[in-house]
């Protein structure tokens, strides 16, 4: 395997129940490069979120392990930031003041007015300066949202992992906040990993979308290239002539092959790298995942 | 006044106030003047059709002068109503902060730790629901003061409520708040202090305000016991001397202070407050 600043190696969950152990997922190799937007999708209980949390330090994996910037990550820990979905603001604070909690526990040595600066900073880059005073009450979900977002942000960890952050906004936040993401994305150059259920989301922020097969015994069966250039705007990223090929390969996979190739053992362990873009490789990547799939459930 | 609610609910608290005291008032007016009674007649208890509850015009007048002087002091049973409250609030307010700096850091332990939660469980679960009087004969022999004997009747009443509202807050704290926490990577103490406090500090004052409540409830008890001194001697001590307008003076009295009490603690409860 070649050297990524981030590796997840053989990972695996499994709990154990009176008959068998309930295997949640298994030989999960993923790995990611610096400054790197990835975002995986599959359905629920595929185990992304513990993924997610086994990256964060937040849970522990049955097997494997997660080697980040050449040490294994054992623990929760600042290099790695977390949005949760639901925002995880502290509702005794205000909106700097959650922002500056993170601020003050990275730079303990700072005094309060460097905190204060550079968390409004990064409340100013998703646009709160007019909040800053406000609790986590007085702000609408999306509003919360940034609060979080700019809390990991400002940080700046090495990994920041996002599960479904816009899992709970309505439609038009949504197109909002994302758009906020990309702007603080493309101005800090972080190492993103995201978890999300919305296809052009997906494809609209990440460099590369990995695919998760159904669970139980869930694996990631295919890392899609998002070939579109950035910076990428929601209005014309749908005119680009990858957009509807790269969609038609993700949806065909969470409404087709997730299921189909569930419970199937990988081939080979590892998983198939595709670019819906290059005019041949839909073709292959839509048709011989199913074949294989069918002759290993079979 | 009456267009909103809480001046029509003033208006009708007026209302119950006067037609309670009128009839308390119209069912205990003295006797018509009777002929005087004859010696023998007085000594086989006579006296008995005269006695009765005094009305609240009388007890309203006696206030009125307890309440002019509050604080004088003539000897050891003639002390003003100001001096024997003082020396009540002292001791609760002593026996309550000693609970308070013991149970608050306990609960922290039983709510953070569930093997010290299933150890001590059993503990709290056999003393709890002991009468803190029934510790005044073993506080009084160990520690041969009354007074220190009243203090610490107050400290074992008033620990349980804040022990195990601050365990139960402690432990309830939400799982998503820890994980900040720890992403953040916050040491035992700092997450104690920095998130798990804020977040449980509505239940822990919870718990502080049943405290003082029943703080206050007992001293009264308490202070029948040991005497001397405090609200609780006070209303024994006239019921003694049978000045019934002092019985129910001191009554009320304590009925406003542990209204104050509370309130009190309900202003800081405001405080740590917050909306999720």
């Amino acid at each position: 395997m070649n050297k990524h600043f981030v590796s997840v190696e053989n990972l695996s969950k499994r709990f154990p129940t009176k008959s068998e152990d309930l295997v949640v997922f298994d030989e999960v190799n993923i790995g990611f490069d610096k400054g790197e937007f990835v975002c995986i999708i599959g359905h629920s209980g595929c185990g992304k979120s513990t993924i997610l949390n086994v990256l964060a330090g937040l849970d522990t994996p049955s097997g494997g392990a997660v080697i980040m910037d050449g040490t294994e990550v054992s623990g929760p820990s600042l290099d790695r930031g977390v949005v949760f979905q639901n925002y995880s603001l502290l509702p005794w604070l205000t909106t700097l003041q959650n922002v500056s909690f993170g601020v003050q526990a990275r730079w303990p040595k700072w005094d309060k007015k460097k905190v204060d600066e550079h968390s409004k900073h990064f409340l100013e880059m998703v646009g709160l300066s007019a909040s800053l005073n406000k609790k986590p009450a007085q702000l609408s979900g999306g509003m919360r949202q940034r609060v979080s977002i700019a809390r990991a942000f400002a940080t700046s960890p090495k990994l920041l992992l996002l599960d479904e952050p816009f899992g709970a906004l309505d439609a038009l936040t949504r197109g909002v906040i994302q758009d906020e993401l990309l702007k603080i994305w493309n101005a800090t150059q972080q190492t993103v990993f995201m978890i999300t259920h919305d296809v052009d989301e997906a494809i609209l922020l990440a460099d590369r979308i990995l695919l998760m097969t159904n669970g139980p015994n869930a694996r990631i069966a295919e890392s899609v290239k998002v070939s579109i250039p950035r910076p990428r705007d929601r209005s014309d990223i749908i005119e680009h002539p990858a957009y509807y090929k790269i969609r038609n390969h993700l949806v065909n996979f969470l409404v087709k092959r997730s299921g189909e190739m569930s419970g199937a053992a990988a081939p080979t362990g590892n998983t198939l790298e595709v670019d819906p873009a290059e005019p041949d490789a839909t073709a292959a990547a839509t048709s011989v995942p199913i074949k294989k799939a069918a002759a290993y459930t079979a | 006044m009456l267009n909103t609610l809480n001046g029509r609910a003033i208006l009708l608290s007026m209302v119950l106030l006067a037609i309670s005291l009128g009839i308390w008032e119209a069912l205990n007016q003295p006797p018509e003047a009777s002929a005087a009674m004859s010696e023998f007649e007085m000594l086989m208890g006579g006296a008995d059709q005269e006695a009765r509850v005094p009305p609240p015009s009388q007890v309203l007048e006696h206030a009125w002068t307890e309440l002019s002087n509050p604080f004088y002091d003539a000897g050891p049973n003639d002390k003003g109503i100001g001096i024997q409250l003082a020396y009540s609030i002292y001791r609760v307010l002593t026996g309550y902060f000693a609970a308070a700096l013991v149970a608050i850091p306990l609960g922290f332990v039983i709510g953070m730790s569930p093997l010290m939660h299933k150890a001590l469980t059993p503990f709290i679960q056999v003393l709890r629901p002991i009468s803190p009087l029934a510790w005044m004969p073993l506080a009084l022999f160990i520690i041969k003061d009354s007074e220190q004997s009243a203090i610490f009747v107050i400290f074992i009443c008033s620990i349980w409520p804040m022990l195990i509202n601050t365990a139960f807050g402690v432990a309830n704290v939400r799982k998503d708040w820890i994980r900040v926490a720890q992403t953040h990577e916050l040491g035992a103490l700092k997450t104690a202090w920095k998130v798990i406090l804020p977040a449980a500090a509505p239940t822990i004052l919870t718990g502080m305000r049943i405290s003082i409540g029943i703080a206050w409830l007992v001293i009264v008890a308490a202070e029948m016991l040991v005497g001397g001194t405090g609200i609780g001697y006070y209303v024994w001590n006239e019921w003694n001397n049978l000045d019934l307008n002092s019985v129910i003076f001191s009554i009320l009295m304590i009925g406003i202070v542990g209204m104050l009490l509370d309130m009190a603690l309900a202003t800081v409860a405001k405080l740590v407050q917050y909306e999720e």
